[in-house]
């Protein structure tokens, strides 16, 4: 244990003085938030979204009070099944307005929604709409780069640990740091371990700076508990790491692991839900997608940034980052040489 | 006879095609400086990793106190590399604690800094240090736990003369201390004054072992004449009856005696203005076995 800590506290010494790469992962996250919400702070959506509830028990050819309003040009009407998750949806301007077609029709408009006040309006200008009744929530709007956060958190935790954790030790590796270390009584566990806490540590850190620095800049949204968040994030971050490790376990040349590491992170800072949603996209590419654990960490941390989830909700995503972590870590202890 | 500190039996060792280490036994006693000596390529760091456990040999065994090497064993030996680093950022304080704190048991850290001249450079990042200062620290490091034996790979390679004189005299205090120490080098002059023991290696074999002086004397007598070629006034090497070979611009005559060589080059008229006179060397020794120089 004494072992384990003081390398654990040369780790956070070494990483700490780095001013440049500290400065760097700092930045970066930073940077690239405050570039998206200016890239799309003048988006409009030119299209009203409307989600329809249509009862069966509603007789073929009875009036429905709402039929002109259904053929309004303009608006896409959304079929959905069940009423609750579009309320969710209506909470955070995903949707503009809800209407429930069932013998006694009503609609849902959100009270901080411009463009549910308009398509109100459109709404009560039909004469045939009198007894429609009128309901409201309340939200905040989820604005893309709320949306994005999620996304740029789980990239961040990768990046930090893959090359945080990875290219470490191979630098170690080649410049002898490790043959050193090797030759005292150190076990490549203790080793490992210092490592990984090290970095687990750092990445959380770097994370509620991230986070808090956000909120004060662009009043970002939290709608879910931030307990959750982190839980979400130490999962994902341990994945990262231990996927670094099985990187790192004989690679010597600082090039090649580079090469390698780039290899994976690409591909899951592009194709894993991080920029856009994969909702609609190729099934093949969503398939893919599903081998990422990125795509696992940013899909549970937006579920519980956007969505509210709990733990709960999101512990199919939580789980399988947990198997990844288990098969890396024990490929990884498998290959491992010092040398 | 006192049972060997360390052993080394019929080591072997082959990386693809090359072969490293042949064949290579000697044995260290305890509170003994044994030097292995030769050029670079030899197969001393092959050697000296072997008996460090750092790397396995293909065959053959390495044995401390008699028994095989185990885990434990770092505990015991102090290692000081040939190639090696440390965590950047780190000052040499902190290199200092973070290996102490390796170790179960370690040495007093003030005591170390006084023994190896560390106090002026404490907080300095490691990788600001001199190349003298670098070795030092490492050193420092290689005694943290106060082991019983300590391995020495090239510890002054790279080194002006007078750092080189320095870590000489720190040895030597390692050495009054009673630990054993097992070092490499191609300076064989290195080898004579710090080596109880010597075995000079070529080709990943050892070519001839034993005490430093006594190597000399069984390998030479007599001492070195030099004389500059144009002090010769025209008169070929070969007229003297001295065995001698040409080293830059003079002639290094090997004499038996050195005042029957003298009354020689006095009857032959011989500028002897310049001429110098040494005993044989190590260097010799190697010339000698192999007929090359050491460092070519």
């Amino acid at each position: 244990m004494k072992r384990f800590f003081a390398l654990l506290v040369a780790r956070n010494k070494e990483f700490i003085r780095d001013r440049g790469s500290l400065a760097w992962s700092l930045l970066f996250p930073f940077l690239i938030v405050i570039g998206f919400s200016f890239a799309f702070s003048g988006r409009q959506q030119d299209i009203f979204k409307v989600a329809v509830e249509k009862q069966a028990s509603i007789a073929p050819g009875s009036k429905n009070p709402l039929s002109d309003f259904l053929a309004t040009q303009y608006i896409q009407f959304i079929d959905i099944q069940d009423l609750q998750p579009a309320l969710d949806k209506l909470k955070r301007h995903q949707f503009d307005m809800v209407v429930s077609l069932s013998e006694w029709p009503r609609y849902w408009v959100n009270s901080s929604s411009p463009k549910g006040y308009l398509l109100e309006k459109i709404l009560s200008g039909q004469q045939a709409s009198s007894g429609v009744v009128r309901e409201q929530v309340s939200g905040r709007e989820i604005r893309y780069v709320d949306w994005l956060l999620a996304g740029l958190l789980g990239m961040n935790v990768m990046f930090g640990s893959l090359f945080g954790v990875g290219y470490v030790i191979v630098r170690y590796r080649k410049a002898g740091v490790l043959r050193r270390i090797k030759a005292t009584p150190v076990t490549a566990f203790e080793f490992l371990a210092a490592q990984v806490t090290s970095r687990l540590m750092l990445m959380l850190v770097m994370s509620v700076i991230v986070l808090l620095g956000c909120h004060w800049l662009l009043d970002v949204q939290m709608v879910g508990s931030y307990a959750d968040l982190f839980v979400a994030l130490l999962i994902g971050a341990l994945c990262m790491i231990s996927l670094a490790l099985v990187v790192a376990a004989r690679i010597s040349s600082e090039e090649f692991a580079g090469g390698v590491l780039n290899l994976l992170t690409w591909p899951m800072m592009l194709f894993s839900g991080v920029w856009f949603s994969l909702e609609g996209t190729n099934p093949v590419l969503q398939k893919i997608a599903q081998i990422s654990p990125l795509t696992h960490l940013v899909d549970a941390s937006r579920a519980i940034m956007t969505e509210g989830a709990s733990l709960m909700d999101v512990s199919s995503h939580l789980l399988i980052l947990v198997a990844l972590s288990v098969v890396f870590m024990a490929t990884s202890s498998w290959l491992f040489q010092w040398e | 006879m006192p049972s060997p500190h360390i052993q080394a039996v019929h080591l072997r060792k082959q990386y693809g095609k090359v072969l490293a280490v042949s064949d290579v036994s000697f044995s260290v006693e305890r509170g003994q400086c044994f030097g292995l000596l030769g050029p670079n390529g030899a197969g001393k760091t092959t050697t000296i990793e072997m008996m460090e456990g750092v790397i396995a040999p293909d065959s053959g065994q390495v044995l401390f106190m008699n028994q095989p090497l185990t885990r434990s064993l770092q505990h015991k030996i102090g290692i000081q590399f040939q190639n090696t680093s440390l965590q950047d950022f780190l000052t040499v304080r902190e290199c200092l604690g973070l290996f102490a704190s390796l170790y179960a048991h370690h040495r007093s850290i003030d005591e170390l800094i006084c023994l190896c001249a560390l106090e002026d450079f404490l907080d300095r990042d490691n990788r600001k240090l001199s190349g003298g200062q670098r070795q030092r620290l490492l050193l420092a490091l290689a005694l943290i736990n106060d082991p019983e034996l300590v391995f020495l790979d090239e510890p002054t390679t790279g080194l002006d003369p007078q750092a080189r004189r320095n870590l000489w005299s720190l040895v030597g205090e390692i050495k009054s201390e009673g630990k054993s120490i097992i070092l490499t080098t191609h300076y064989m002059e290195e080898a004579y004054v710090l080596c109880d023991q010597i075995a000079i290696m070529d080709k990943g074999s050892i070519i001839a072992q034993g005490e430093p002086k006594n190597l000399l004397r069984e390998y030479f007598e007599g001492q070195y004449i030099e004389i500059p070629e144009e002090d010769l006034l025209g008169q070929p090497p070969s007229d003297f009856g001295f065995s001698y070979h040409k080293k830059n611009n003079n002639f290094e005559f090997h004499v038996p005696d050195v005042k029957t060589a003298l009354s020689m080059f006095v009857q032959k008229d011989i500028c002897l203005n310049r001429m110098t006179v040494r005993s044989a060397s190590l260097e010799d020794l190697f010339l000698h076995l192999t007929g090359r120089e050491l460092r070519e």
